[in-house]
């Protein structure tokens, strides 16, 4: 295979110094293939969204190097889309401004930036609501948008960071089934950071396991289960296999320190 | 709920008559000068009954002094206000981006707050002579300090996810001051702009009654020369319908600048 999209090689990374230092993460070496999804799980204090920000290029390794396309991150850039769990919506902006938001950037005209923003929102399905403002839209709607406007500006890859957590589980179901339909038809990488074991499996080609204190590498778990995915996969037993292994891997390890 | 839901429909549709939020207070107002008319009329009191104080406003709006005090009045404000307000925000904001901006100014705001800017116009009148000058310098002092601190504190608190969301968006740091933190901090500001119009709209009057020629503080110390209590309460209405006015434009301009805003 080619290289890799995304490489770990032997990154710590520390916060503060002396006898307050704390190890986010240590030692970690992994590689994400390009056109993969990847979910990461892991007990909190596991580095998790450490790790993630080093590859959006919003914080720095202490030590070893993240590489995107073999190149070491320098900071952030549209070619690393992402997506917080807060939405991180702008709230003075409309939910159209928002994704013309990153086109503008790119010094796109209006009309394009207008048809690129009005074909994405008709992706996740918020194209009637464009020209409402974030705080009319519900959480599932609001993280659509978020999605709209990461798609927009074409990165090749997401980074996501518990991007459904504070959604029900019913929309949470969809908006999962949703991001494997984008995927299906343009494969970008995907690094997923997750609570939730079924949804880490569900969407995912690899599971990356991390320990927590210091956060480290645990495990990597395949999932080998056909895509597309459905709700017949989700409940056939080769799935409960694999997300039994994760869960023993995630929970089981750590059962005393919880 | 749906017990609720029952009581509801089953409630008779009698529409008592009933005033909205403005009704009230107007309601409320006018219980307010009945009684104070109820007590000057029962001689319970030396004031100066509605009445009485309504005469005199007109006769002082007649012949055009109550406009003059006015004019002088707001004048003093509106220059020292948007003279404080301008400097304020490029400071504030100043304060909020660079930690060095706040490490230098910062001290110098705090220690010039808990200065009364009152106890600064004998200073102002000694330097700055006793025209406009030392009375639009002490109401820029006032209304600065208020907005200063609010748009500091609206920089500082800006939300560190919009900022993070912009970058990885591709925005550089200008980008991001325009699009992203004036925008966030602009509900801090107007909160600053409409607290330094109350303390400059403060400190006008108490300056005027210090050190003036004209203007609504300028004339209530006058009729305090003559005992005039009906102009003395002419001018009382007169600054707090005026100051009423002004607090409610800018809360109709924050209205429009920051309807974004999710309430609760």
């Amino acid at each position: 295979m080619a290289e890799p999209k995304i490489s770990f090689r032997n990154v710590s990374k520390r916060f503060g110094a002396g006898d307050d230092a704390f190890t986010a993460i240590q030692n970690l070496t992994l590689d994400i293939e390009d056109g993969e999804i990847v979910t990461v799980v892991g007990p909190s204090g596991c580095g998790k969204s450490t790790a993630m920000n080093m590859v959006a290029g919003l914080i720095s390794q202490s030590s070893g190097e993240v590489l995107v396309d073999g190149k070491p991150v320098s900071g952030p850039g549209p070619d690393r889309g992402v997506i917080f769990q807060q939405y991180a919506l702008f709230p003075w902006m409309t939910v159209r401004e928002n994704v013309e938001f990153g086109l503008k950037l790119q010094k796109l005209d209006k009309a394009e930036r207008r048809e690129r923003a009005l074909h994405y929102l008709g992706l996740v399905g918020l194209a009637d609501f464009a020209d409402f403002y974030p705080k009319t839209l519900s959480g599932g709607m609001k993280q659509r948008c978020a999605i709209a406007r990461a798609y927009a500006v074409n990165p090749t890859v997401l980074l996501m960071d518990e991007p459904f957590g504070a959604l029900d589980a019913l929309t949470r179901v969809k908006l999962q089934n949703q991001l494997l339909d984008t995927w299906s038809k343009d494969k970008r990488t995907v690094m997923f950071i997750t609570h939730d074991v079924d949804e880490a499996v569900y969407i995912a080609h690899r599971v990356i396991v991390l320990a927590a204190n210091p956060g480290r590498l645990q495990e990597i778990i395949d999932v080998d289960l056909p895509f597309p995915r459905d709700d017949e996969i989700r409940l056939s037993p080769e799935f409960a296999a694999i997300r039994n292994r994760v869960w023993r891997a995630v929970y089981h390890h750590d059962a005393q320190a919880a | 709920m749906s017990v609720i839901d029952d009581i509801d429909i089953e409630r008779p549709k009698t529409r008592r008559w009933s005033p909205g939020n403005l009704g009230w207070g107007v309601l409320s107002f006018a219980g307010g000068i009945g009684l104070w008319w109820l007590a000057t009329l029962a001689g319970l009191s030396e004031l100066p009954s509605p009445a009485a104080v309504l005469r005199r406003a007109v006769e002082l709006a007649l012949d055009g002094q109550l406009w003059g005090d006015m004019y002088a009045s707001l004048r003093r404000v509106l220059i020292g206000f948007a003279l404080g307000s301008v400097l304020a925000v490029p400071v504030g904001f100043l304060m909020g981006w660079y930690r060095i901006a706040r490490a230098v100014i910062d001290p110098w705001i705090q220690f010039f707050r808990v200065i009364p800017p009152l106890a600064i116009i004998p200073l102002a009148i000694v330097t700055m002579g006793i025209d406009e000058t030392p009375k639009i310098f002490v109401i820029f002092l006032a209304a600065f300090l208020s907005a200063v601190v609010s748009t500091y504190q609206g920089v500082v608190s800006v939300d560190r996810t919009y900022i993070n969301a912009a970058r990885v968006l591709g925005a550089n740091d200008g980008t991001i001051f325009a699009r992203v933190v004036i925008p966030a901090s602009t509900p801090f500001i107007l909160v600053g702009f409409r607290i330094g119009l109350g303390s400059a709209w403060a400190t006008v009057v108490a300056a005027e009654l210090i050190a003036a020629q004209s203007g609504l503080g300028f004339r209530m110390q006058q009729a305090q020369l003559y005992y005039d209590l009906p102009t003395i309460f002419v001018s009382l209405v007169a600054i707090g319908v005026l100051g009423l006015i002004m607090d409610r434009i800018v809360v109709r301009i924050e209205e429009r600048l920051t309807h974004w805003q999710e309430r609760v």
